[in-house]
């Protein structure tokens, strides 16, 4: 690994040079693009050019349709008005998913080749394969045996074997939805220089992303779709951050959250010698009421570890005490934490925060069902209003409350999600990333639901690895380095700078 | 507005069972066996053997809407058929001591079904493969391997017949002017008992969540363990129900009773609609179901099919159902 960090140091400095004196082609050329599902127009008119050595950025709001777009690049929908006409000959597209699409069992040049290994007389040829692996791996500066299985592999790698998956299949468009999600920041920057490196090859690059900062380090150019519509494209220079999330919501405002001043209450959550093994340490917090503590830290810092262990998620491996209001409390299940009034939004809505299959009112009352159905009898009327109840305040956008979840946006999902938690009139509300995924719009209402909550007197531990994010919500910040705390601030004392230094283990 | 449900309707998983269950029905119009068809006793005979597998299907629909298997259900019913027909016969034991006792075998291998998936967390699958085994070893054990009938040996190796136990008449007898069969009216209740706890139970909600998104519910707080060892435990309930059924009907009890009724009575659950996968379902698509097979069967066999085609033809059927069913739903 220590030879990775230098390839990519090395093309770093190649990477700045080549923002000058990149020659663009054209790859790719979508004209007119216009997509129905029945009556539904989720695309009209969009054009859309991906040119060679260029990062295209695609924005727009969740339901805007991005994905649409890409899939039609992609040549999932065949079905679709306007052209699509490739410039040099087939050029390959490549999509890279937020969800990736390796085979975790499987090895690394398996996965490479998978479909399409080489072959002597209908059997595969195992050491050729696993040359060209490591041949294509190595080209992306990575050090890792092509024999070990995928899934043995930290998201970050998988993200680059994929990667490399995708040039050994000549692939000259590279499309990737939100590729960091699940990286920190250093894999960030590696994944960026690897960006740098491919558009030096020539290939074209479409990056789905919500985070701004990632859009204004590595935009060439940038295309908003709104609402279906294209609502411009121009080179990134040209759009400072403010137009763009005009554009992009399709109206001016500020982007910083005004978060009101809380009174704080009393201690609603302390704990003291926290251990959760193999994650944190001796981890010592207070939360009061009405306060929001956020606790930053890289991949690795053990935060949502400390959140799962605290929620009783693990079990009863967890040392150290923790007391609630005052009073010493131990939780060894998810069902204890919550009967106590303890609420954990997790960090992956899909995985491990909703039911897709079952309604909006299902899913809003799971976890204060047993107090909704006294003697064990439901009462669907009883669940209904609840629900209506717990999304009210979250402009939630729903055809009906009867609707599956798995039907809804990303950001309507997360408000759902979140409708589960007030349910319960929850003291302490755990939340690890809130805003996962979802539209700018959606993020201020959750941000202006968190405000409520802690006007309410509710108290707030807050993960989150959106610095403005954590800055606007946080009274105060803990930064968790592997496992450990390694710096407290409070609101006036905290900068992305100090945080960020904390989170990598350096002394203060 | 109206036509929009209808349509509503013809594209839920309930629309496309009742359309099957309408063609099954018009086939049998059709080929009608010379007027067979359209005798209630006819009716009456489709309903009474589609009831056996159809408490099965009950359980089963419990189970795979939490996202399990129960393979054991067959074995089960062979063992409590075994089990109430010594009781009932050979001890002479009344009704109201059989019943219950029967129950609580079933219940008891069904908790061990569920404990063992759930607590020791072996795939549902594996688990209820070796109460499978294990079940139908039991049976032979407690029956030594002959079957249990009311003509029973003497020690000097002559014959002797005791009467057929009430319970078991009672229970093979027809209601409502010889129209309704006893064993129907014991589906429908296991019918109505699964639905309550389905739709109308906090307990119901959570197995659809369990088998929707375990993870997600156990953070929910839902007590996922005791949820799903109630299921397999109902499951054993149903199979219990079911094998004092078989037995009152044999008057007997066999231990090779109920051999592959497990799969008749999964096939009945999944043409009905719900998903193998968990998490979506429910008890009236299993109704559907049990009719559109029960009722199937009726008709091969009052037109003489031979039991080779009549197999093949079930076969043919069920993949056509599940076919037709997911090409609606990805349209």
């Amino acid at each position: 690994m220590a030879a990775t960090a230098q390839v990519f140091s090395l093309q770093l400095g190649m990477s700045s040079l080549s923002r000058i004196q990149m020659s663009t082609a054209d790859l790719i050329r979508m004209r007119g693009i216009g997509k129905r599902f029945g009556r539904v127009t989720v695309l009209e008119g969009v054009d859309f050019t991906i040119r060679s050595g260029e990062v295209h950025i695609l924005a727009g709001e969740n339901g805007a349709g991005k994905s649409t777009l890409i899939k039609i690049l992609g040549g999932i929908y065949q079905d679709f008005e306007g052209t699509v006409e490739k410039c040099e000959g087939d050029v390959g597209v490549a999509v890279i998913h937020q969800e990736l699409s390796l085979i975790g069992p499987m090895s690394v040049a398996d996965n490479i080749f998978l479909g399409r290994s080489p072959t002597r007389a209908g059997f595969v040829c195992d050491v050729k394969q696993r040359e060209e692996a490591a041949r294509w791996v190595r080209e992306l500066g990575l050090e890792i045996d092509v024999q070990r299985p995928v899934e043995t592999f930290p998201i970050a790698v998988q993200q680059l074997i994929e990667i490399a998956k995708a040039l050994s299949q000549n692939a000259r468009v590279m499309v990737m939805d939100e590729p960091t999600s699940a990286l920190n920041a250093p894999e960030v920057k590696r994944l960026f220089d690897l960006i740098q490196t491919l558009k030096q090859r020539g290939c074209g690059i479409v990056y789905i992303s919500h985070k701004m900062d990632e859009i204004e380090r590595i935009a060439d150019h940038i295309t908003v779709l709104r609402d279906g519509k294209l609502v411009g494209s121009t080179p990134a220079r040209e759009l400072p951050p403010a137009k763009l999330i005009s554009w992009m919501v399709g109206r001016e405002w500020s982007e910083q959250f005004p978060r009101r001043t809380p009174t704080l209450g009393k201690e609603r959550l302390r704990l003291e010698s926290f251990d959760v093994p193999g994650a944190a340490r001796q981890i010592d917090l207070t939360v009061r009421g009405g306060e929001v503590v956020g606790l930053a830290g890289l991949q690795g810092s053990g935060a949502s570890e400390l959140l799962l262990g605290l929620f009783g998620a693990y079990g009863d491996v967890i040392t150290g005490e923790a007391w609630l209001d005052r009073e010493k409390k131990r939780f060894t299940s998810p069902a204890q934490a919550i009967a106590n009034g303890l609420g954990l939004l997790t960090n992956d809505r899909k995985a491990t925060g909703l039911v897709m299959s079952l309604s909006i009112i299902a899913n809003a009352t799971l976890a204060g069902l047993r107090e909704l159905s006294p003697g064990g009898w439901r009462q669907p009327d009883k669940e209904r209003e609840a629900a209506e109840k717990t999304t009210a305040p979250m402009k939630l956008r729903a055809a009906s409350l009867e609707m599956e979840v798995g039907a809804l946006s990303g950001g309507n999902q997360q408000k759902v999600a979140l409708a589960k938690w007030l349910q319960i009139r929850p003291k302490v509300l755990l939340l690890d990333e809130p805003t996962r995924g979802i539209d700018i719009a959606a993020k201020r209402e959750i941000y202006q639901l968190i405000d409520e909550l802690t006007g309410q007197g509710i108290a707030i531990l807050l993960i989150t690895s959106e610095m403005p994010e954590l800055m606007t919500l946080s009274d105060r910040i803990i930064v968790l380095h592997r496992g450990t705390i390694t710096a407290e601030f409070t609101r006036q004392e905290a900068s992305p700078e100090k945080i960020l230094a904390a989170a990598m283990g350096a002394a203060a | 507005m109206t036509l929009n449900r209808l349509k509503q309707f013809i594209g839920s998983a309930a629309g496309r069972a009742s359309i099957a269950l309408a063609l099954v029905l018009i086939v049998g119009i059709i080929f009608n066996a010379n007027g067979a068809f359209f005798r209630a006793s006819t009716h009456r005979d489709a309903l009474r053997q589609a009831s056996v597998y159809g408490m099965l299907a009950c359980g089963l629909t419990l189970v795979i809407i939490s996202g399990g298997i129960d393979l054991a259900v067959g074995s089960v019913l062979a063992l409590v058929a075994v089990c109430s027909a010594k009781m009932a016969i050979h001890w002479g034991w009344s009704g109201w001591l059989v019943v219950p006792a029967s129950l609580l075998i079933g219940a008891a291998c069904g908790t061990v079904s569920g404990w063992l998936t759930a607590a020791l967390r072996i795939q549902p699958f594996i688990a209820t493969l070796s109460m499978m085994a294990f079940a139908r070893g039991l049976a032979k054990f407690a029956s030594g391997g002959m079957k249990i009938s009311p003509t029973m040996q003497n020690a000097d190796g002559t014959y002797r017949n005791v009467d057929v136990p009430a319970l078991f008449r009672r229970i093979d007898s027809r209601l409502l002017g010889e129209n309704v069969s006893v064993v129907t009216l014991i589906f429908v209740a296991c019918v109505a008992c699964a639905w309550v706890a389905l739709a109308r139970h906090r307990w119901g909600r959570y197995l659809f969540a369990i088998g929707g998104n375990e993870e997600a519910a156990r953070l929910s707080g839902v007590p996922v363990r005791w949820a799903k060892i109630g299921a397999y435990m109902a499951s054993g309930l149903f199979s219990a129900a079911a094998g004092l059924c078989q037995a009152a009907q044999e008057q007997q009890g066999d231990p090779e009773a109920g051999t592959g009724y497990e799969l008749t009575a999964i096939a009945m659950v999944v043409i009905g609609g719900t998903s193998l996968m968990g998490g979506r379902g429910g008890m009236g698509l299993t109704l559907l179901g049990v009719l559109i097979i029960g009722y199937l069967e009726k008709i091969l066999s009052i037109n003489a099919v031979p039991d080779a085609g009549r197999l093949m033809l079930t076969g043919v059927i069920i993949v056509a159902a599940v076919l037709t069913q997911r090409r609606r739903r990805s349209s």
